[in-house]
Formats: structure tokens, sequence, C-alpha cells
């Protein structure tokens, strides 16, 4: 029975909320440039190298889990109409816990002091088991239960199994607990933070966001009903393949049949989307349109890289192949997607809370600037450019580090800070406006 | 049997095309007939909302007995999309495609999170609440 008194369909969070989230994640992406920029090829001699799985985290944690976590803070209300409950709380504290915690497992790693690890794990483990708690219960409390909504549950408790892993595999790297197989360990906890917290909750929010935004035919009923289960399952069934509860030869054959499934799923969506886009009725320049086909290409052209490492070992077996599929999807699909959404999200909220504020005021003489006079193409496309070059250079970088891996690190810091330029003058705008929106101040119209 | 989430939720994808149309002429300086589809998207939308305001938001109140917050929500996002409106179609009399360019990106926005919200939440729960009313009033307003 739905329950009409828990419907909210009010623009949750205060803008300051989702804000912060969007604005520091450059910032990780720029200091990632710049330890890159200052070790040059060191992070690249493998991917068990202390730098690079600070790298990985900083981007992983530090950017993409952050502009997620902020977006799905904003997001549950318009998708599920449930508002996340205490979210100025549970947002503010998530933010500076993923701030120190990142911080501090990157130091951890760097110098495998254990007390530091400890830190860390503290930090992020309770800001993310705030939030998942805070969005469970949102999620619970829902009206609607599309494959959005469905597919959204599934990422979030990937988040939480991907934290569990995470914790341990960290616990065994400082040197606190003795884990026999640390490589398996930290194998899962890729898995599924990669393809299930980022991969599934990119699927979930595409069913949604592609067709709407786009003008595009739907995804077909069955992709949206089976699709985030298949890769689900099939990463637990992997998980527990992968386990070593069960020793024999046939396993590690079987959980790699297992692991294609999940990467067939993801080519599916991948090629699904990039045809579903080119239906589309809209047919404007748009650049979040670029970010997300660069992203959809690179999902396919990595499931084809991990394929032909699976059929053929001279590939598998190149130092370069594990980094080189990490950058793949990591900076080539998430990042793509989660920058492309930063242009869509971030001047519409800038435009709705102004347009709000002078609804509530009356006040129409104030001429409220459109979300691309927020920010404008010439400037998301000028980004667009330097994200696509410094993914081509950090992919070059892979394979020839002593030569790419310092022009990598400045065109990746470079697009970082074009980014948070980009989001910055946007927020600078917003700022003038409201000033002018503001009731008892001199410079107000009103 | 006609639903009122199939009825509105079939104008929404119409109203989405129409828009497309107007934007994608625009976008070509085709001013002719950008103007007539920019009019015909235009008043498509705002015979969507009288729909809304005038027949099945009323409908809804009246049958759980008060005003409800969220129908009062969806009030005012109509208001947000009607200032868009407005704008836009002054940015049609003036030809400034760049202006009209950034104020459809801002109503698409506005248009489909409000979309979402009715499609998702508000209409299921008016067919559930309606009923057999629900359904009569979405055949009305299919065959008007």
């Amino acid at each position: 029975m739905l329950n009409t008194a828990s419907l909210s369909l009010e623009q949750a969070p205060p803008i300051s909320i989702p804000f912060r989230f969007f604005l520091t994640a450059p910032l990780f992406g720029i200091v990632s440039g710049f330890l890159v920029l200052f070790y040059g090829e060191t992070p690249f001699v493998s991917r068990w190298s202390p730098l690079m799985l600070g790298l990985t985290h900083m981007m992983t944690l530090g950017f993409l889990t952050m502009v997620m976590c902020g977006a799905m803070l904003q997001m549950l209300p318009v998708i599920a109409g449930s508002p996340v409950p205490h979210v100025v709380m549970v947002g503010a504290s998530l933010h500076v816990l993923l701030v120190l915690g990142t911080l501090a497992l990157v130091l951890a790693f760097l110098t495998g002091t254990p007390l530091i690890m400890l830190i860390a794990l503290v930090a992020i483990g309770v800001g993310l088991c705030a939030f998942i708690a805070a969005v469970t219960i949102a999620q619970l409390r829902v009206i609607s239960s599309g494959a959005t909504v469905g597919g959204m549950k599934l990422a979030v408790s990937a988040l939480l199994l991907t934290l569990l892993l995470g914790s341990i595999a960290a616990l065994g790297y400082a040197g606190i607990i003795r884990i026999p197989n640390l490589a398996i360990l930290a194998d899962a906890h890729l898995g599924w933070g990669l393809l299930g917290w980022m991969g599934l909750l990119l699927i979930s929010v595409s069913f949604q966001l592609v067709p709407m935004f786009q003008v595009t035919p739907e995804y077909p009923d069955w992709v949206k009903r089976f699709l985030p289960w298949m890769i689900f399952v099939a990463l637990l069934i992997w998980l527990l393949l992968r386990s070593g509860w069960i020793v024999a030869a046939w396993i590690s054959l079987l959980a790699l049949l297992v692991l294609m499934v999940v990467v067939f799923g993801f080519t599916l969506f991948s090629i699904y989307t990039l045809l579903l886009q080119s239906r589309r009725k809209r047919r404007v320049p748009d650049v979040t349109l670029l970010f997300w086909r660069l992203g959809m290409i690179l999902l396919a052209g990595s499931a084809l890289f991990w394929l032909s490492g699976v059929l053929f070992p001279p590939v598998r077996e190149a130092q370069y192949f594990s980094i080189l599929l990490g950058i793949g999807l990591v900076q080539g699909v998430v990042l793509s997607v989660v920058n492309g959404m930063l242009y869509k999200i971030v001047p519409f909220l800038c435009w709705f809370h102004l347009q709000n504020r002078q609804m509530n005021l009356m006040c129409m003489m104030v001429r409220i600037p459109n979300m691309k006079e927020f920010v404008t193409d010439r400037a998301a496309k000028r980004q667009f450019y330097l994200h696509l070059s410094a993914f081509l250079f950090s992919a070059a970088a892979a394979v020839m580090p002593l030569w790419f891996s310092r022009p990598a690190a400045l065109l990746f810091i470079a697009s970082n800070l074009l980014l948070l330029i980009n989001l910055f003058l946007a927020v600078g705008r917003f700022r003038a406006t409201f000033r002018l929106l503001e009731p008892t101040t001199q410079e107000s119209v009103c | 049997m006609a639903t009122i989430i199939t009825i509105m939720a079939a104008d929404h994808r119409r109203c989405d095309e129409i828009f497309s149309d107007a934007e994608n002429l625009v976008s070509t300086k085709d001013w002719g007939e950008g103007g007539k589809a920019f009019a015909a998207f235009r008043d498509a939308t705002l015979n969507h909302f009288a729909m809304e305001e005038e027949r099945l938001f009323p409908a809804f109140e009246q049958h759980i007995g008060h005003a409800m917050g969220p129908v009062q929500i969806m009030r005012m996002e109509h208001n947000q999309m009607r200032q868009l409106l407005s704008e836009m179609e002054q940015a049609v009399a003036d030809r400034d495609d760049t202006r009209y360019l950034g104020l459809s990106e801002t109503l698409m926005m506005i248009i489909q999170q409000h979309n979402m919200k009715e499609e998702q939440m508000l209409y299921p729960m008016m067919d559930r609440t309606l009923g057999e009313a629900g359904a009569e009033i979405a055949q009305e307003i299919h065959s008007s």
C-alpha cells in the first residue's frame, strides 16, 4: 500500500551538502597528478606499489566515491521520493571523514604505519557506514521500486561489501592481522568496488537518466530487470569461488567463467547505451554526452582488453596489463561519466535553488542565470578535451612510464584544475545572484 | 483499462519529442519552423499542466480530504516551468539562439526531474487511491 504521508518531493538537502563533495573531488585529482609528477614512473612499476595503491584510492575514494555519495544524497528524494534522514549531519560528517580517511589511507600505504592505517579505516568505515545506514533507511521507506532504485540498493550493498573486504585487506597490508593470500582478497575488494559499487550505480542511474535527458528510447524491460541482478549474483558466486573455501583445479576456471558473465553484462550495457544514444531525439551538442559516450566506448574497450588477456597469455603477462585495465576503467569509464554528470548537476542545482528562493521572495526583478550561464559549453568542452588527452597519455604511461608518466600527470592536473575552476565559477555566479535575492542587504533589489 | 500513469506518461513523452524538435530547429537557426515548433511545445506543456491542475490534482486532493504537500510542490514546479517558457518565448522573439538553448537545457532538467517524481510516485499513488474514478478521468483526458 502506498503511504501518502511519507512521500516527500522536495529537494531535500541544502545546496552546501552536495556541493562540498563536488568541489572537493577535483582537489584529489590535482593531488594525484602532483604525486605522479613528483615520482614519475615509480608508481607504474606494479599495481601493488604503495604509490599506485595510494593513487588508486585517491581517485576511487577521494574523487569518485566522493561525488557519487554527494549525488546520491541529492538524488534520492527525486528518484525515490524518499529523503535521506539527517541528511545535513550525515552529509557533513561523511565529507569530513572521507577526506581525512582517504588522506590517512594514502599515507598508510606510503609509510606502512599500522596506527595511520587504523585511523584511516575508522574514519572511512564510520563515514561510509553512516552513509550506507542513512541511504538504506531512505530506500526502505521508498514509495516506488523501479529498476533504478532496485539497482541502487544492490550498488549500496556492494559498497558495504567493498568496505568490508578492503578493511580486512588493509589490516593485512599493515601487518595488524595475518592474511594468507592478500592478493586474492585485494582482487575481490577491487572487483566489488569497481564492478559492484561503481558499475551497478552507473548502470542503474543510466536506466533513468539516458532516456530522460537525451530523449532516447527506453532500455528494454528485461535489461532493466535482470542485468543488475545478474551482475550482482555473478559477483557473489565469483567471490565465494575465490574465497578459498573449496580447493580444486576446476574452481579457478569456474571463477573465470563467472567473471566472464559479469564482463559480458557490462559489455551489453555499454553497447546498448551507445545504441540508444545514437537514436536520441535531442540532437543539440551536449558536453555531458561527450563524456558519457567516451565512458561507454572505453567500457566496451576495457572488456575487450580483459578478454584478450584471458585468451592470450602474452597480453595477460605483460607488466602493464593490470595497470592499463585499471586506468581504462577508473579514469576512462567511471571518471568520464562522473565528470560529465557534474556539468549537469552543478548548474542545475545552482539554478534550482536560486529560482526557488526567487519564488519564495516573489522577487521577480532579479534575472536568474540559466544553466549554460553557470558553466558555458566552451569551458566544459575545453575541459573534456583535456580529460581525453590526460586519459590517452595515462594509458600510454601504463605501457611506457618513463616517457609518458610526467606529461600524463601535467595533463591530468590541468584537466582537474579546469574542472575545479569551472565549478567555482558556477558557485561564484550562484553567490552573486543569491546576494541580489537577499532581502536584508543593501545590494539586494527586493 | 486506461490508467493515469499510462496516459500522463505518454503525454510526457509526446511533449519531450516536440521539445526536441523545437530545440533542434532553433540550434540550426531555423526560426520560422523553430518558432512554430516552440509554440506547439509550449501549448502541449501548458495543456498538460492544465489537465493536472484542473482535473487530476483536485480530484486526488478531494479524495484524500486535504491539500497535499507533494501536490503543492508539483504546482510550484509548474510555475517554475511557466516562467522558463515565457523567457524562451522572449528568446524566440529576439532570435537569440544562445539564450534559447541555455533556457531549454534548464527547462529540460526541471521537466525531467519533475516527470520522474510524477511517474514514479505521484501517478501510481493517484491510480491506487482513485481507482475507477481515476481511470475515468484518465480516459476523459485521453479522449479530449
